[in-house]
């Protein structure tokens, strides 16, 4: 079976959660050998892990024919593809995009980021699709959240093939209840007319099914999974200067993950005890607003912004930390308490994360219950008995999460459209 | 001819309010009123009083043939006295008919067998008095927390003076041995041990209203048909049970009441009689020795201590806890001693229990997660252990302590004993006086 995939972000170059978890699954789903997976990208860097399943980058694919000779195509995109499909998509250019602005290979430009323009973006990201499903045989589609949803309606519409979305986010987790009514139209327009609906949570789930009002029968949970730690992260020591336990928030500072309740809490904390720090690591357009809070309730001396943390360094603060927050109002699924349970680190998450739906060894409380978060945070840095067992059982329980056996869910709702 | 005994257990912990860690030094008060007073209300309703009323019955209507056995904690005494006495004196009716035994336990329900011997003796002598003053009868048989034995506890029970004592029929243990006969500890020879029947004893307790069971419906012939077809020479039947089986985990519309109500008249028409674990170990000699190293109790499939201490969660609360103890033995504070039953309850230890993920946490549980049971306890127990502290100061150690108030105490007798002599010395001195002044007015004359 082929899989055509559309996503958005891809490791190494992420910006979220979203990278982590397409990449994921596809490795997961490459452990299944009848299966193969033509991977959709913005921008491809030249970077990314192409070992099992091909990347195709909606750049490099011309929608305008231009008689681009061999000698420019090779040195220009063979560190993304082989120079070779450069001419197959080009016999495949569909309609008259001349009045559209493009470069000297007919390819649009993509920043493969969330630029203000994001709409654009994924209009001409399916403009591409429209080319690359007219190329490439395939017997299902794939795509992963709004972004791409344009992109899998068009590939459907040309081909006739199945089109399966995958929610990692809804507009109504993004914007704590007040969606954008262009992307929310988006959204619905994807889940309207796919064949069946993904979502990373039962909590996801339940939002498709309420706010976007889907069937029940088309929505299915296939929970992420997480993959496991390389040795060269295995390998990173703690590093801490202070003798206190430190307390770490991880994530991009806004208002979807709670950072206020974290600073709640760290201030009940903090006035009660001395022997732990709080750590905010991360940036995000609530940050400002956030120093301002900790210096309002003069906690700042025990209270620290580290700034977006990029690659390894998120590991070393996590190996650093003897407890993780993420205290989401809404969190469709949420993988970094996975990734700090796999460095040893507790973690206390909210109930309204779709991970509380399947982690057990972790504390849970709700994300404006402050009371019982500082609560939690002191419990596990005071009492040695409760921090070593979230440990070793935490260890445990995320080491046995495995993106194979999320792949194979996938492939059981592939297996059904058939 | 065979016997059935039938024992039931009541317990019912003090349950934690939410207690933060801001509370800690600040709030003193620990318990949970509201849901202690309205589970025990519920649960005294739908099954101890119906239960008791229908016990009663069943004795006065079989004139004494038909006898129970039953051990009721202390910190369940306590809750039933503040919030349904009518059901205590359902149990002091129950007590005057001469057919029913009460055991005696340790009196909070604790684990302190297995932490604090000293504890374990005090408790039990604590409960052991308790009931003697409510029921008028001085118990001769111990039965541990959740039927909890091992050899170790065999010798601290014998030498506390009981001879008798029950406790599970654990498979592992007994391998192919029967339950259904008095054994005698490993350790102790003279100490006669009564198990339990784990096959008839849950057929009752968990299966009677499990419609998937292809023994559904359980009636009372059918029960008392296959105890009847036990070996001959095996006497005794022992159905050890919770109380709350009548009426609580077997709601009434199961039908547990009539089953109860129709069992005797099956077991006498069958020539098997009832009997109190008592007179079953006293008319019994032992057939056999039970070997047990590791302790067993009567819980989950494994029959182990993993529900209480099976995790490092539950070792550390439980030995923190301890520690404390021979602090608290030396204070001589009320509340803090009351406290200091209350907070050893074994219940406590078990909602922190990891067993049950996925398959369902504990049904008895208050909390959301074992964490949340860990945490809620670890503060409270921080809290109790800085009034202990507080009480003496932290720097001599304990044995000084008690020496230092050794000697206090010994002041104070001191002083007293000086005083009677002064005041008798003053006494005589006085008489001496009261002789002496007539012969000074004789001689004035």
């Amino acid at each position: 079976m082929k899989a055509l995939m559309f996503g958005w972000e891809f490791p190494p170059h992420i910006l979220g959660g979203l990278g982590t978890a397409s990449y994921g699954l596809t490795r997961g789903m490459a452990k299944q050998e009848d299966l193969e997976t033509i991977f959709v990208i913005p921008k491809p860097w030249g970077d990314e892990d192409q070992s099992f399943m091909k990347i195709i980058g909606a750049n490099n694919t011309p929608i305008v024919w231009r008689d681009a000779p061999w000698e420019t195509v090779k040195p220009r995109l063979e560190k993304f593809m082989n120079p070779q499909e450069y001419y197959r998509l080009r016999d495949n250019i569909y309609a008259d995009f001349n009045y559209m602005h493009t470069n000297d290979l007919g390819c649009v430009e993509f920043s493969g980021r969330y630029p203000n323009n994001i709409l654009e973006e994924t209009n001409n990201y399916s403009i591409v699709a429209g080319v690359i499903a007219r190329t490439y045989d395939f017997d299902v589609i794939h795509s992963h959240d709004w972004l791409t949803y344009p992109a899998g309606l068009h590939a459907k519409s040309v081909t006739g093939k199945p089109l399966v979305i995958h929610v990692h986010a809804t507009e109504f987790d993004r914007s704590r209840g007040k969606p954008n009514p262009m992307v929310y139209g988006i959204e619905k327009d994807g889940m309207d007319n796919c064949d069946h609906i993904i979502c990373v949570s039962d909590l996801t789930r339940r939002t498709v099914i309420e706010n976007y009002h889907q069937p029940h029968w088309k929505v299915t949970t296939v929970h992420n999974a997480v993959e496991p730690l390389s040795p060269e992260i295995e390998a990173i020591e703690r590093i801490s200067g202070v003798p206190e336990k430190v307390v770490t928030f991880l994530g991009r500072i806004t208002m979807q993950k709670g950072p206020e309740f974290f600073v709640d809490a760290a201030t009940q904390v903090i006035k009660k005890t001395d022997h732990i720090r709080f750590v905010m690591a991360g940036s995000g357009d609530m940050m400002d607003q956030m120093i301002r809070l900790v210096a309002d309730r003069s906690i700042a001396h025990k209270f620290h912004f580290t700034g977006f943390l990029r690659g390894k360094q998120v590991y070393e603060m996590l190996k650093s930390s003897d407890v993780y927050v993420m205290p989401s109002v809404s969190e469709p699924f949420g993988i970094s308490p996975l990734e700090a349970m796999q460095c040893g680190v507790p973690s206390i998450i909210s109930y309204q994360s779709g991970c509380s739906e399947i982690l057990n060894n972790v504390i849970k409380t709700d994300y404006w219950d402050v009371d019982a978060m500082a609560d939690a945070i002191y419990s596990i840095c005071t009492y040695p008995a409760m921090a070593e067992h979230l440990k070793v059982e935490g260890k445990i329980e995320v080491d046995n999460i495995k993106w194979e056996d999320a792949g194979l869910k996938v492939r059981r709702i592939y297996d059904s459209l058939m | 001819m065979k016997t059935i005994c039938i024992y039931f257990q009541l317990h019912q912990p003090f349950r934690l309010k939410r207690y933060r860690f801001f509370n800690i030094g600040r709030d003193h008060y620990y318990f949970d009123d509201y849901a202690n007073e309205d589970i025990l209300q519920q649960i005294a309703t739908r099954s101890y009083v119906p239960a008791n009323r229908m016990l009663l019955d069943l004795v006065n209507q079989y004139k004494g043939k038909f006898k129970v056995a039953f051990s009721i904690s202390g910190v369940a005494l306590e809750q039933l006295e503040i919030y349904a006495p009518e059901v205590i004196d359902g149990f002091r009716e129950l007590a005057k008919t001469g057919s029913v035994e009460f055991l005696t336990e340790t009196y909070a329900h604790s684990l302190a067998s297995l932490y604090d011997p000293e504890e374990f003796r005090n408790q039990v002598r604590h409960h052991s008095d308790r009931i003697e003053l409510l029921f008028e009868q001085k118990p001769t048989v111990l039965r541990n927390t959740e039927l909890i034995y091992s050899d170790e506890i065999a010798e601290m029970v014998y030498d506390m003076g009981y001879s008798k004592m029950i406790t599970e029929g654990a498979k592992h243990i007994l391998g192919w041995k029967s339950p259904n006969y008095v054994y005698q500890a490993a350790t102790q020879q003279k100490l006669k041990l009564l198990l339990k029947n784990s096959r008839f004893s849950d057929d009752i307790t968990y299966r009677f209203s499990n419609y998937s069971w292809n023994e559904y419906p359980l009636t009372a012939e059918k029960f008392i048909s296959w105890i009847a077809g036990t070996p001959p020479e095996e006497e005794v039947v022992n159905l050890f049970m919770n109380y709350e089986t009548l009426g609580n985990l077997q709601p009434s519309y199961t039908g547990i009441f009539e089953f109860f109500k129709a069992m005797p008249r099956f077991a006498f028409e069958n020539g098997i009689g009832f009997s109190t674990p008592g007179e079953v170990l006293d008319s019994h000699e032992p057939i056999g020795i039970m070997n047990v190293p590791n302790p067993i109790s009567w819980t989950d499939e494994e029959r182990d201590l993993s529900a209480w201490v099976g995790n490092k969660l539950q070792k550390s609360a439980l030995q923190s806890l301890y520690e404390a103890g021979e602090r608290v033995r030396l204070c001589t504070d009320r509340r803090l001693k009351q406290d200091w039953l209350y907070l050893q309850t074994s219940d406590h230890f078990h909602y922190m229990s990891t067993k049950h993920f996925g398959s369902g946490q504990s049904q008895f549980s208050p909390y959301m997660s074992p964490y949340d049971a860990f945490n809620n306890y670890m503060n409270v127990l921080s809290d109790f252990i800085g009034r202990v502290k507080a009480q003496y100061p932290d720097t001599v150690d304990n044995e000084e302590l008690n020496a230092l108030l050794t000697t206090i105490h010994n002041q104070e007798m001191e002083i007293k004993r000086l005083q009677a002599e002064l005041k008798k010395v003053i006494g005589r001195n006085e008489e001496m006086l009261v002789e002496k002044s007539p012969k000074t007015q004789k001689s004035e004359k």
